[in-house]
């Protein structure tokens, strides 16, 4: 469905200075996948799916979209693609039906079909009581599930979502999300979706792609990504009024701890007893029975899963969540209008040329 | 949350049809999409007619005062000054209108639009083409607001003089869409250029003043404002005078106006996009 290689772009910002947004990307997605592409603010996501939508040009390499060149065939990779990008697609003096019907004649179905599309969407997406009412009289999430119906109205085979949650609540993040995944079940459809929410690339995508300065640094299930680049953590404590006092029990516990399958930087701080294990909630069991024989009493036992924070932490050394996490402030708020100022943060990746 | 779910993939093809649209048919999605909020509310149309009015309420009567004082009667000074207005409503109302497309540049819209299969030239010429309709409708309500006060239109000259407006306006929305995707990266500098030439060509054009009285070099800078030739033409088809030579500078200035518009227009889209 998408095959890119070397893909790069880079943004002349002045005679001396370039910015590397994308620094030679090599990436393919199979039919019927869904991929999430995470990564800090200005990593190179959006500039990545830009390219593929063919709204901007590669300086270098090649992708091929849908069955067509990106660069060669823009025509036919828009008619194969559906869009959402991180603005709001529907104009605001627009009524929201009409904006449905308009975009399924923009790409070739006749009134009839670009009505009755427009009707199913509307059911689907909850959007029926609203389909009279002008675009700028709706909120945020009822936008974006505005937004989600004109990238899907046509039927697209592959859809791509850049950003589609930002600044939504929870509660209307995971509702999108249902209506999302449901459609995607009945159409068969391929969605690439970039994210800065960790949760969110955790829970919704079966194959996640870091993607840091330009770079793809990994490309795994979120599952396998932890298991190799992070791991389980395991977190005990022995009791207070056990049988051995604690300054003894607690190294004598990390001891049982380090001989659990994978168990490496055991360490122990007063009580408390923590290391990486392979498999922490298998290895709960056996240490307490383990400690039990021992004399010791565990009085707490934590397994600790690992989020994709800890698996971008182990990569980069830097935390996603430092710059990932604040939502940019309102939805729509946030200017558009200059496709390459939104998508280069001078402070990740500005390199003098 | 609802139970419904869509009709079965059986209506759904997996690729959008093959068949392609002819770029007309383009331009005619891109056409109607612009007009429908305008037929959802044809007040709108009115707001755009505040300016003018204001010129033809303020400044109308000083100039039958001193105009007037050179020997032309009240009713006369609105036969010279009514179609100046509807040129300047033409002025005001699609040199302005790059600035709803710089809200679409903001908020998104448009950047789905290019994502679309439509054609990047479809999409400019599509919203030119649809500024003649808020202007048509504006010029048939000024000249129909003027009637009471002894302005006397010619019906055959008002038709082609409003025919001419509208091509006008294809040309100057068109370059004001050309602007707004042009200073993408700083917007306010859309309103000082706009600004800029706004009055110039205004004032340039004898529309508010006639040019007759200026000086020497007042009267050359005129001749290469088109302004001026489609304001003479306009004056002499509403008094009637439909073959006078005027009327076909006017035409001449009017469809050059349009056709240097719409091929800086989809110049301008089309590099955008890089």
């Amino acid at each position: 469905m998408i095959r890119t290689r070397g893909l790069t772009k880079d943004f002349v910002v002045s005679r001396t200075e370039t910015v590397h947004a994308v620094r030679g990307i090599d990436l393919d997605v199979a039919p019927g996948e869904l991929v999430a592409v995470l990564g800090p603010n200005g990593a190179g996501k959006t500039t990545t799916m830009r390219m593929l939508t063919t709204l901007i040009r590669p300086t270098a390499g090649s992708a091929t979209v849908a069955g067509a060149d990106i660069t060669s065939d823009p025509a036919t990779v828009r008619r194969n693609i559906g869009y959402v990008g991180q603005g709001n697609g529907a104009g605001h003096v627009q009524r929201a039906a009409d904006e449905i019907v308009a975009q399924g004649r923009i790409y070739g179905l006749d009134a009839g079909t670009a009505r009755r599309r427009a009707d199913d969407l509307l059911d689907a997406l909850d959007l029926r009581p609203l389909a009279r009412r002008k675009v700028s009289d709706l909120s945020g999430g009822q936008r974006r599930r505005l937004d989600v119906a004109l990238g899907l109205v046509h039927a697209p085979r592959l859809l791509f979502l850049d950003e589609p949650s930002t600044g939504l609540d929870p509660q209307t993040r995971a509702n999108l999300w249902d209506h999302i995944l449901r459609l995607r079940a009945e159409r068969d459809m391929t969605i690439v979706l970039t994210t800065h929410y960790l949760d969110e690339a955790d829970t919704m995508a079966e194959r996640v792609v870091v993607v840091d300065h330009g770079r793809v640094i990994a490309d795994d299930t979120a599952d396998g990504l932890k298991r190799t680049l992070a791991g389980d953590r395991l977190v005990l404590e022995v009791a207070d009024d056990g049988p051995v006092s604690p300054t003894t029990a607690a190294p004598q516990l990390a001891e049982l701890v380090s001989r659990v399958p994978g168990a490496r930087d055991v360490s122990v701080d007063g009580r408390t007893v923590s290391a990486r294990v392979a498999d922490a909630p298998a290895a709960v069991p056996g240490v307490v029975v383990a400690a039990s024989a021992a004399g010791l009493t565990v009085a707490t036992a934590q397994a600790i899963r690992p989020t994709l924070d800890d698996v971008f932490l182990a990569l980069t050394g830097r935390s996603l969540r430092d710059e990932g996490a604040p939502p940019d402030a309102v939805t729509g708020d946030d200017p558009l209008a200059d496709p390459t100022a939104t998508t280069t943060d001078p402070q990740t990746r500005k390199d003098a040329a | 949350m609802t139970t419904a779910t869509l009709t079965p993939p059986v209506t759904m093809p997996t690729a959008a049809p093959a068949v392609r649209r002819s770029w007309f048919a383009d331009v005619w999605l891109v056409m109607t999409r612009e007009l429908r909020p305008v037929v959802r509310e044809p007040f709108s149309v009115v707001f755009g007619l505040v300016q003018p009015l204001v010129f033809l309420g303020l400044f109308g009567p000083l100039l039958v005062g001193s105009v007037g004082e050179q020997g032309l009667s009240g009713a006369d000074v609105w036969q010279w000054f009514v179609p100046a207005i509807l040129v300047m409503t033409t002025l005001f109302g699609t040199s302005t209108t790059g600035s709803n497309l710089q809200y679409e540049m903001q908020t998104g819209a448009h950047e789905r639009m290019l994502v679309t299969p439509l054609s990047r030239s479809s999409q400019l010429v599509g919203r030119s083409l649809k500024e003649m309709v808020p202007l048509t409708a504006q010029a048939v309500i000024v000249v129909l607001v003027m009637l009471p006060f002894g302005f006397r239109a010619d019906p055959v000259g008002a038709v082609v003089g409003i025919l001419m407006l509208a091509v006008l306006g294809i040309g100057i929305g068109s370059l004001s869409y050309a602007l707004a995707i042009a200073v993408r990266k700083q917007e306010w500098m859309f309103w000082v250029v706009q600004q800029t030439f706004l009055f110039p060509l205004l004032i340039l054009s004898g529309m508010l003043l006639p040019l007759e009285t200026g000086p020497a070099w007042m009267r050359a800078a005129s001749t290469v404002n088109p302004l001026r030739w489609v304001v003479d033409a306009e004056r002499a088809l509403f008094a009637g005078d439909l073959s006078a030579t005027a009327v076909g500078w006017g035409w001449l200035a009017a469809l050059a106006t349009a056709a240097v518009g719409l091929v800086v227009g989809v110049r301008t889209i089309v590099r955008s996009t890089d």
